[in-house]
């Protein structure tokens, strides 16, 4: 009941091979992640990738009561079943650009390798999950509690991919550049997903309520920026939503067609009749860590007002066209429609949310660092944004674009339609340190950072210590050779001698926590005992 | 005290502490943005037009 939730980040990555630009991107993906198998397997411990277990999936089901028949859902849903290469069963320098183009490619270390071989989904020594999600690369963070964790296990997987990028260019791959953005500007968008968990009572027309004015403007403070408009990113005009204009509807299923602003996918990963897990698609993957710390943490304040019954009362007109006008204006004096005629800005809007958000936090006397931080960051954040946008460049991603390219467009006397532009558009999300704009501005002091390079990195090795990501973590770091699957949910062990697998199941997202289970590790235990002694603490 | 008042109390003054130094690192903003420009050719993809369309993605959630 704070800025403190159970949060899960997910970012699905771009990725090109740039001397290839027609190679299959699902094979790249497959590349990278297969990569970063490798790497683990190479950096001396025996860990291995544990093969992800889908058994417990579902979905189609939908949170308003039903769920979708298998046969009428579109492929792309089919997310419970474990994604093939297709055609490409050998990758060999044909199959990887199996959309076919005159590139050649050298000898690869892949080329004789069966694609049965590949790793395409594993489960990482820090809780997380790396995997191939259609067509790119995913990684979807460990489990964490506050907003600051979020934005340290969400950035590690930045790093995850950058390793994986290096490691696959020594194995063979060329160079592969990834992408934290959301869209191609060519009709394609691709998301970063966020998943908080709230009590299964909280009604779920209740959150379709109280978060949809919400979802609609929070966007001023966690943009990504973007130029152009639609899906086919018209015209040279920056916005600030790399999201805004791929969604067409209000609730619903789907992530991939038709997307609302409100996913109704009810797949908790956790005890059903305890938990939902509130999916949310709207977000773009920002690489400022102030701006998805403002993403979590405001969104964890409204889901406290929403089950407290405090949630402002604030109704969208037309929720998609207020969340695509607040986008195409920078300048944030864009007013948008409520029921009944009145008309606000995005400003006056997350404001009535903050309001709300400070006299719940003062009624209950809340004080944590985690709550006092994100109120303060929110306040603060409105207040620059109001005075003038340009002000919150070192906070917010979509501004500290938008400045270096107006700098840019002022300096050489050109418009937003130069080819450039469009270049540090993309750029701005290359994930590689000396190359993306994002990090250049932040080398330079431009952008406040929360957490330096080494804690990130020490994230990429470390699981959250409080939640049953620790014990998925640690348990992958330290008896990976046992572990036949694993889930959100599951751990799978397979322990010599023993005529059938174990299956340890995690009900209770913040079961397994150092407190609950580090002395198991401390203990250094023989697999067998380890089980055993797990079992026992269920 | 606990240890997690400890840590609670500890975060409270790293974060407030934080909250000074960025004051001090981000003005001069403006003149690290000029700075970034001076550079950004070197940076940039060669051939803008070319790299831009070549980035093509197949569809994601």
């Amino acid at each position: 009941m704070s800025a403190r939730r159970l949060v899960g980040l997910e970012t699905e990555y771009g990725i090109i091979r740039p001397a290839m630009p027609q190679a299959n991107s699902t094979v790249l993906s497959a590349q990278i992640v297969d990569a970063y198998a490798q790497l683990v397997r190479d950096s001396g411990s025996d860990a291995r990738a544990a093969r992800w277990d889908y058994s417990d999936e579902s979905p189609l089901a939908d949170a308003r009561g039903h769920a979708v028949d298998r046969a009428l859902a579109h492929p792309s849903q089919l997310t419970d079943s474990e994604p093939t290469l297709g055609d490409c069963a050998v990758w060999t320098a044909e199959s990887i650009a199996l959309d076919g183009n005159d590139a050649r490619v050298g000898d690869t270390l892949y080329q004789e390798k069966d694609a049965t071989d590949v790793v395409m989904n594993m489960v990482l020594g820090n809780g997380a999950r790396l995997y191939v999600d259609h067509a790119h690369p995913e990684y979807s963070s460990p489990e964490v509690t506050s907003p600051r964790a979020a934005v340290l296990w969400d950035h590690a997987g930045d790093e995850v991919m950058r390793r994986a990028a290096a490691t696959a260019a020594t194995l063979g791959s060329g160079e592969l550049l990834l992408y934290k953005n959301n869209t191609d500007n060519k009709s394609v968008s691709y998301g970063s997903h966020e998943n908080y968990l709230v009590p299964r009572e909280v009604d779920f027309s209740a959150l379709v309520r109280g978060l949809t004015a919400f979802f609609a403007t929070r966007q001023i403070f966690c943009g990504a920026g973007r130029v152009g408009r639609g899906m086919l990113g018209r015209g040279a005009e920056f916005q600030i939503s790399q999201r805004a204009d791929f969604f067409e509807a209000e609730v619903g299923l789907e992530t991939t067609i038709n997307r609302p602003i409100i996913n109704t996918r009810d797949e908790p990963h956790a005890n059903w009749d305890k938990y939902r897990r509130l999916h949310v698609i709207i977000g773009d993957a920002n690489l400022g860590q102030i701006s998805t710390l403002l993403r979590v943490g405001t969104t964890n304040l409204v889901l406290s007002l929403i089950e407290a019954g405090m949630s402002p009362k604030l109704e969208l007109a037309d929720p998609v066209a207020a969340l695509q006008q607040i986008s195409h204006d920078p300048s944030l004096r864009t007013t948008v429609a409520l029921r009944g005629g009145r008309r606000l800005t995005a400003i006056q809007i997350q404001r009535s949310y903050l309001e709300a958000a400070e006299s719940f936090c003062a009624q209950r006397d809340l004080q944590d660092p985690d709550t006092t931080e994100i109120l303060r960051r929110w306040r603060d954040i409105l207040d620059t944004l109001e005075r003038d946008p340009l002000e919150a460049a070192a906070q917010v991603d979509w501004v500290a674009k938008y400045k270096l390219m107006k700098s840019f467009t002022e300096r050489h006397s050109v418009g937003f339609d130069d080819a450039r532009v469009a270049l540090m558009d993309l750029q701005w999300a290359d994930l590689r340190l000396d190359k993306g704009l994002y990090y250049r501005m932040a080398s330079r002091g431009l952008i406040e950072t929360i957490f330096s390079q080494a804690e990130i990195n020490a994230a990429v090795d470390h699981p959250p210590e409080d939640t049953r990501a620790y014990l998925r973590g640690m348990t992958l770091q330290r008896y990976a050779p046992y572990v036949v699957a694993a889930n959100w949910d599951v751990l799978s062990f397979s322990v010599p001698g023993a005529r059938k697998v174990s299956r340890f199941h995690m009900p209770e997202p913040l079961a397994g926590s150092r407190a609950q289970v580090g002395e198991l590790f401390d203990a250094e235990l023989e697999i067998a005992e380890f089980i055993e002694q797990l079992a026992r603490r269920r | 005290m606990t240890q997690e008042n400890f840590s609670a109390r500890r975060e409270t003054q790293a974060q407030a502490l934080e909250a000074e130094q960025v004051q001090a690192n981000t003005t001069g903003t403006s003149a690290g943005v000029d700075d970034l420009l001076d550079e950004i050719d070197s940076v940039l993809e060669s051939n803008a037009e070319e790299f831009v369309r070549g980035f093509v993605q197949k569809g994601g959630q």
